[in-house]
């Protein structure tokens, strides 16, 4: 029999991801960030992090400036409605930060060589650029076959994916759907995974749709419930994207002193998913809410 | 009916897209440039974004990102970024849009270092998907602020290829394919010499010199010999656009 996995988020952080750690998250890019998993990491005071991701819609900003991480592997980091973010640009602009330059292809192709289990996956992207400076993961090579010249991604194994999703039962088994940008490889890449939740649901409504499962639950490690846990980014079939949150923070990041007074009110202040939500209010939550269901047709997978 | 400048500049870069064009859609001012394509002059065209997105239907409501939920809502395909970067690699994208913090005359980018990796003095977010893109994309369109400390003469770091030193450049590196061919910025539109690879000025926004434009580019700029006007927005594409921006703020002054 396969045992729970469930876990308080507080818990699933302390346990699977040490100080020291690489971390795989904001995989789907824009959507399904796991924002209370992230501000989990703050509140723990993790150091020493490396961040991996391809696209980082402000989760990357808010570790980084409560002083968590010490390398960022990634092909954008910031706010994707209103440009640059404030904690990165410091971090970086000061020295602190080390930086690993992708591409969003380099990345899925880093992760890919992971999943696959081979020492790099090749591509015919950023070649000519100045990548390579910035990202000794990079290399150019011959093709041993058509003697093109190709670029050579270095596999990535992330200590730990965290992904924040619609639904999953207690054995570490769930469904996202939507976009999926590099979740799959990414959690056949990593060595750990984390869930969190939208809902915890009975295992017959994961295993009766096991085209939807982003990966087998048997290599998951801890899932925790967390609705609401993607906030201010949307959740396909649970809430749209905040944008007003995304503004917000831009002000709200743009010195030091305001980002710690945004981390105290979202992030300190907060110690459970009922927390968040009560900060959030009901009438925002209303807001965020859909309106247009669109349910897809079931399908047989009987015998 | 007057319109803004963002309101010119998205509708030239929708202009660039043929219809039935398998177009990269990237973020901000191209997601609108896509939709006013769909709308008007390109309906077959059909719309690829790196999250993991094909959609040949304009979205049901407005969107200020590809990451709306409108925008997933009955999309064609809904699957891995690998997927849509698959689709680019084999080359079968025709055209892709992307931005850029500063520019060279052969169209190399940076969106990464201001001040170069060693003395950065500004960080930017990066590629994103912007390297691929003009990397890989049969053409790619640039949309830019025209300002004097962003068209340098070199870059400071090359985020996304462009014609690197000129001709012949991008096949010594072995990129298979592509390179900008069109750059709109807040003052006008260029393209490249099939020769050189270098800009060269081709039309003036209204109410723009030539001489303002050299003015505010870091290196003697030439300049087509029969140099037009940008067309202006028609009523329609200004109606359609402020569909999709109704709040105006991609588009607003």
């Amino acid at each position: 029999m396969p045992v729970s996995r469930l876990l308080p988020l507080s818990e699933a952080i302390d346990r699977f991801v040490p100080d020291g750690s690489s971390i795989a998250l904001g995989l789907a890019q824009e959507t399904l960030i796991p924002f209370a998993a992230g501000h989990e990491l703050i509140r723990q005071k993790k150091r020493r992090l490396t961040l991996i991701g391809p696209i980082s819609d402000i989760l990357f900003d808010q570790i980084i400036g409560a002083g968590c991480v010490h390398k960022i592997r990634a092909a954008w980091v910031g706010n994707v409605i209103t440009g640059s973010c404030y904690n990165f640009r410091r971090a970086v602009e000061s020295g602190s930060l080390e930086m690993e330059d992708h591409s969003n292809l380099t990345l899925a192709m880093a992760l890919r060589a992971g999943a696959m289990g081979v020492p790099f996956m090749p591509a015919r992207t950023a070649l000519g650029s100045d990548l390579f400076k910035t990202n000794t993961n990079l290399k150019t090579m011959t093709c041993p076959f058509s003697s093109d010249q190709l670029t050579a991604v270095a596999a990535l194994r992330p200590d730990v994916a965290i992904v924040h999703l619609q639904r999953a039962d207690i054995y570490g088994n769930a469904h996202a759907w939507g976009n999926l940008g590099l979740i799959r490889d990414a959690c056949l890449a990593s060595r750990h995974i984390i869930i969190t939740a939208e809902e915890i649901v009975e295992p017959d409504v994961i295993s009766r749709d096991p085209n939807r499962v982003i990966t087998p639950g048997y290599r998951v490690n801890a899932v925790a419930h967390a609705p609401w846990g993607g906030h201010p980014s949307p959740v396909p079939g649970f809430y749209n994207r905040d944008h007003q949150g995304f503004i917000d923070y831009r002000t709200e990041s743009k010195t030091q002193e305001t980002f710690l007074d945004w981390r105290k009110r979202w992030v300190d202040s907060v110690h459970s998913w009922q927390d968040y939500t009560k900060l959030l209010g009901k009438k925002r939550m209303a807001q965020l809410a859909l309106t247009h269901h669109d349910f897809s047709e079931s399908v047989d997978y009987g015998y | 009916m007057s319109y803004t400048l963002p309101e010119l500049m998205v509708t030239a870069a929708a202009r660039e897209v043929a219809d039935g064009e398998v177009v990269f859609v990237g973020m901000r001012l191209p997601l609108l440039g896509f939709l006013l394509a769909k709308s008007t002059h390109a309906p077959e065209a059909v719309g690829i974004y790196e999250l993991g997105i094909v959609r040949d239907t304009l979205a049901p409501e407005p969107i200020l990102t590809m990451g709306d939920l409108p925008n997933l809502y009955r999309a064609r395909w809904l699957a891995d970024t690998a997927d849509m970067m698959g689709l680019l690699q084999q080359g079968q994208v025709d055209v892709s849009f992307i931005g850029g913090a500063q520019i060279d005359r052969f169209g190399n980018l940076n969106t990464s270092y201001i001040g170069g990796a060693e003395n950065v003095t500004t960080r930017l977010p990066g590629s994103g998907g912007a390297c691929d893109l003009a990397s890989l994309a049969q053409r790619h369109i640039i949309i830019m602020n025209h300002q004097k400390r962003r068209f340098v003469p070199q870059v400071d770091y090359i985020t996304s290829p462009g014609y690197g030193t000129g001709t012949g450049w991008r096949r010594k590196v072995g990129l298979p394919r592509g390179g900008p061919t069109t750059v709109i910025t807040t003052m006008g539109v260029l393209q490249f010499d099939p020769q050189s690879r270098e800009m060269i000025l081709v039309s003036v926004h209204p109410g723009i010199s030539q001489e303002t434009v050299q003015d505010n580019t870091g290196w003697p700029l030439q300049i087509a010999e029969e140099l037009t006007q940008t067309p202006k927005p028609t009523e329609n594409e200004l109606a359609m656009l402020r569909r999709f921006d109704p709040q105006r703020y991609w588009t607003g002054p």
